[in-house]
């Protein structure tokens, strides 16, 4: 950890590679992720008061639902992401 | 235990348990820095970043704590309460998509800012365009954005003191005295302990908050009839005509036209939000590339939380609180203070009290800290002394820590009270517009830099002068909200949006036309394999090692 600026120049000889990628394993991460992201920007499709649920308009406890939703999505793209980058022999990145 | 009659007089009470808690958390902070300090806070190492290396769960707490912030306790309730669903409850889908958005880039600026040394997104952009310009562009939008969220705190510090009982009378000077005792206090706070103090009692905090939410949430609304008559008497009161507008009081739901406002403000908010300095202070300390992304998985259930804490504001129209402030003004800020005045014995009113004021300290010291060192690295050293010792940038740090300070104090007497959440969203309308210089660049060098720059300059001008043409109905001071017309749409959007587009069109065209002319676009320091590598990796592994002495470090490049 510095707190010099970024200075002078560095060869880029001791460069990581980059990692072989599953292109496919990260398109479906890609989606896992996109998936809440589209629902609830689509705000007319919950903009609602039917089915109530324990007291709750349909509005808010469907909003509370996505919270356990995008959770499991994105430990899915997690895991998605780790198949994606384990590269056949040896290394995991 | 009377609820629907404000007491303004002292709570005694209340006051000491707050103040209590308060000595004890803040002498608890001071000490853990005292011991764990390694040699000297003369550094900007250690007053500024404290420890580097923190696995899942301490990151956890870390990022939680940018989340739970007077915005989650005070002012998003208070909004709620106020004027309704899309004011206030936008808080819960935007800290829900805040979680795919920060996995996808958040590994990659993980891994080139630790192959580097690379502190502040300033530092990545310079390092990807060896351009001064730029990088200052962006250090100076950190800087600037930090300081109305900032701002939000005070005044979350402010609300609680204020139903203690501290300030009102006539003068000026009386009035805003739970202000100023609220910037005392952050400010010795935070100049003695620098960052390790917060981080060492972001513990006790989220314990504290854990606490006091978990009783509200179950005990309150069964006090004022249960779920079902919360909602009916919030949408009795936001149906209801609000003489000053003539208008309806608020929304119980988005309603038409108004999806955009709510969807726009939800995301604008998340995009934002990990572009501020101590969101990415706290991100980079996390000690692996897939920390941050396995955090994104189970961080949601702060979300939640957030959620009931917004309808608390709601709970509150049904219990009929009274918000009047000291000075006689309704101050709808003071809501869930006053709620647990109203409700609870005043013990716990004053944990309650105390939970929220350290909710609000803490981060306020890590925001001013983060800005504080931005300013230092990319504006002092940068551009004013370049031969800077670490205890000139340390002390310049510590300085600036207390100015940035001193500036949301300005935002807090200056701008419109009565809407704190529009402090945050003003912050977020400046810090989107470097979005696109510090994400895109992660991926590609297609944007050309003087693009950038110029797509940044469009997006803060055009935002903030939005932004000041919006004027409170009710009390008629400029930057009274953060929505405007979408131009094109007729809908009303988050101006920060809006911004961003014509910010992202600036780029893109100019881009093409200095692409096809060959101009040249800087240099690049950082190699395509940067943005992969991991902990196992010899330059990240020495980086995110404490010992400056270790001969394997990284030059910053």
């Amino acid at each position: 950890m510095s707190t010099t600026p970024p200075g002078a120049d560095s060869p880029g000889s001791d460069s990581p590679p980059v990692p072989r990628t599953d292109r496919t394993k990260m398109v479906l991460a890609g989606i896992c992720l996109l998936i809440p992201i589209v629902a609830l920007m689509w705000v007319p499709s919950y903009a609602k008061d039917d089915p109530e649920l324990w007291g709750f308009p349909f509005f808010f406890w469907y909003q509370f639902l996505w919270v356990f939703l995008c959770s499991g999505l994105t430990w899915t793209a997690y895991k998605l992401t780790l198949a994606a980058r384990r590269a056949p022999k040896g290394g995991a990145r | 235990m009377t609820p629907l009659v404000t007491d303004s007089s002292i709570n005694g009470v209340a006051l000491a348990v707050l103040v209590v808690l308060f000595l004890l958390v803040a002498v608890a902070g001071f000490m853990a820095a005292r011991f764990k300090r390694a040699d000297s806070l003369d550094s900007l190492d250690e007053w500024g970043l404290g420890g580097r290396k923190f696995g899942t769960w301490i990151t956890w707490f870390l990022l939680g704590g940018d989340l739970y912030t007077a915005y989650t306790f005070v002012a998003v309730p208070a909004a709620m309460f106020a004027t309704g669903a899309v004011a206030g409850f936008f808080a819960v889908p935007y800290t829900i998509v805040l979680y795919p958005i920060i996995f996808v880039f958040m590994a990659r600026l993980w891994s080139v800012s630790h192959r580097h040394g690379y502190v502040t997104t300033a530092d990545f952009v310079r390092g990807r365009y060896d351009d001064r310009g730029l990088s200052l562009a962006v250090a100076v939008t950190g800087f600037v954005a930090t300081m109305p969220y900032i701002a939000l705190q005070l005044v979350g510090i402010q609300a609680v003191l204020e139903v203690a009982g501290i300030g009102g009378g006539d003068n000026w000077f009386a009035k805003d005295a739970p202000l100023f005792v609220a910037f005392a206090v952050l400010a010795a706070y935070t100049y003695t302990s620098g960052l390790r103090a917060p981080a060492v009692i972001a513990f006790v905090k989220d314990i504290l908050i854990y606490l006091v939410i978990i009783v509200a949430v179950i005990y309150l609304p069964s006090q004022v009839g249960g779920w079902h008559e919360i909602f009916g008497a919030a949408k009795e009161k936001m149906d209801s005509v609000n003489q000053a507008t003539g208008k309806p009081t608020g929304a119980f739901l988005p309603g038409e036209g108004q999806g955009w406002a709510y969807a726009t403000l939800g995301l604008g908010s998340a995009l934002a939000l990990f572009m501020y300095p101590h969101s990415v202070t706290a991100s980079l300390s996390s000690s692996s590339r897939n920390t941050i992304r396995r955090n994104a998985a189970i961080l949601p259930a702060y979300s939640f939380v957030l959620g009931l804490l917004a309808l608390l504001g709601w709970v509150a129209i049904a219990a009929k609180t009274d918000v009047t402030g000291l000075d006689g003004n309704p101050n709808p800020q003071l809501v869930v203070p006053q709620l647990f005045e109203d409700f609870f014995p005043d013990w716990f009113a004053g944990v309650a009290f105390a939970a929220i004021a350290i909710g609000a300290l803490v981060p306020a010291a890590i925001m001013s800290i983060a800005a504080a060192n931005t300013f230092s690295r990319n504006i002092y050293k940068e551009w004013l002394n370049k031969k800077a010792t670490p205890k000139q940038e340390a002390q310049v740090s510590k300085v600036v820590s207390l100015l940035v300070k001193a500036f949301a104090l300005v935002f807090v007497l200056t701008l419109d009270k009565a809407n704190a959440i529009n402090f945050q969203l003003l912050g977020g309308i400046w810090i989107l517009q470097i979005f696109p210089a510090v994400v895109f660049s992660l991926y590609t060098r297609w944007f050309h830099r003087w693009a950038l720059l110029a797509g940044w300059a469009v997006g803060m001008v055009y935002g903030t002068v939005k932004a000041y043409q919006v004027i409170n109905p009710a009390t008629g001071k400029h930057f009274g909200g953060s929505l405007a017309e979408i131009p094109g749409l007729g809908d009303m959007g988050y101006i920060a949006m809006t911004a961003f587009a014509l910010n992202l069109v600036v780029t893109v065209v100019l881009s093409l036309v200095l692409n096809a002319a060959k101009v040249g676009n800087g240099r690049d320091r950082t190699r395509p394999g940067d943005y992969y590598a991991d902990a196992d990796d010899p330059r990240v592994a020495a980086d995110l090692s404490d010992d400056p002495a270790d001969p394997t470090r990284p030059d910053p490049v």
